[in-house]
């Protein structure tokens, strides 16, 4: 009887324990795998808005999609070089008698900073909204643009 | 309602059309999330289709079957270098099957902010009548 107690307790049960490892191993794979991992193998948050981020020599520019939101609704903010975005997507309620075939639509709140790889002018950043597409435009602080260095002919 | 306004929304990737048909042109097709619903008078539509213009955007109505296609131009400039890619960007599209009850002529579609809302009236027949059944008392 005694005997049977002990092997029952989980952390004495040698099988258990690897059973145990094991699948906090399947767990973290999934979570770099499912998580860390975007499209192209590139790590994402996986945070909403879900964000695309490229750059040219003076600019960063954001993109995130949000469908039905105006840029008043958004509230954006940068602070040395992070940027946060945060905000509620609401969808009015329709016709209290009207009856819903599908409802896939989501509202909800949201917000997130991310972290810029260079440092901003955070004066002149622009923010826009066009066909539920969000722009931010976060120009390159001088000291991060990239320079033409001419080499002078003696 | 208030319950599902206060959560926190979830990052999610958009679902791509699996058809059995080959896509001629190349680029992504994603299906767009829709809301869908019935009045007395109408059945109303939404669908988020971020990045879409109203110019872009093709509604088809052909022996009950509704098609919305919604192209999108990406807004990203040609000097541009990827730092970071969450989502893709693709062309958008959902069918549906619609009852015969639609006044055809009357559709409206509104394109706003990449949400697309398309009224689809009822046409008068169908929509329900109170009938009043007389007592013979």
């Amino acid at each position: 009887m005694l005997l049977r107690r002990t092997t029952d307790w989980p952390t004495l049960n040698w099988k258990s324990q690897f059973e145990e490892l094991d699948r906090m191993r399947r767990h973290m794979d999934w979570l770099s795998g499912g998580l860390s991992r975007g499209l192209f193998g590139q790590p994402t948050a996986g945070v909403f808005p879900l964000m695309n981020v490229t750059e040219d020599k003076d600019n960063y520019y954001v993109r995130a999609e949000l469908p039905g939101l105006k840029a008043d609704e958004l509230d954006i903010s940068v602070t040395g070089d992070n940027l946060s975005i945060a905000g509620e997507r609401k969808i009015p309620v329709e016709d209290e008698k009207a009856q819903y075939h599908r409802r896939e639509r989501e509202a909800g709140r949201f917000s997130r900073v991310f972290s810029l790889p260079a440092q901003i002018d955070a004066g002149k950043v622009e923010a826009r909204c066009a066909d539920g597409v969000l722009t931010v435009t976060l120009p390159k602080a001088e000291a991060a643009k990239p320079k033409q260095i001419t080499v002078k002919v003696s | 309602m208030a319950d599902t306004e206060s959560k926190a929304l979830q990052a999610k990737e958009k679902a791509e059309v699996t058809t059995p048909a080959e896509e001629t042109r190349p680029g992504v097709v994603f299906i767009p999330a829709v809301d869908i619903f019935e009045t007395e008078k109408e059945i109303a539509l939404l669908a988020d289709m971020p990045g879409v213009k109203a110019g872009d955007l093709n509604i088809d109505l052909h022996e009950n079957v509704l098609t919305l296609d919604g192209e999108v131009n990406s807004p990203e400039g040609p000097d541009e270098l990827d730092v970071i890619r969450e989502y893709r960007m693709g062309k958008y599209r959902r069918q549906f099957t619609l009852s015969q009850m639609i006044d055809q002529s009357k559709i409206d579609a509104e394109m706003k902010d990449g949400v697309l809302r398309l009224r689809l009236p009822k046409v008068e027949a169908a929509t329900p009548r109170k009938i009043s059944v007389k007592g013979s008392s």
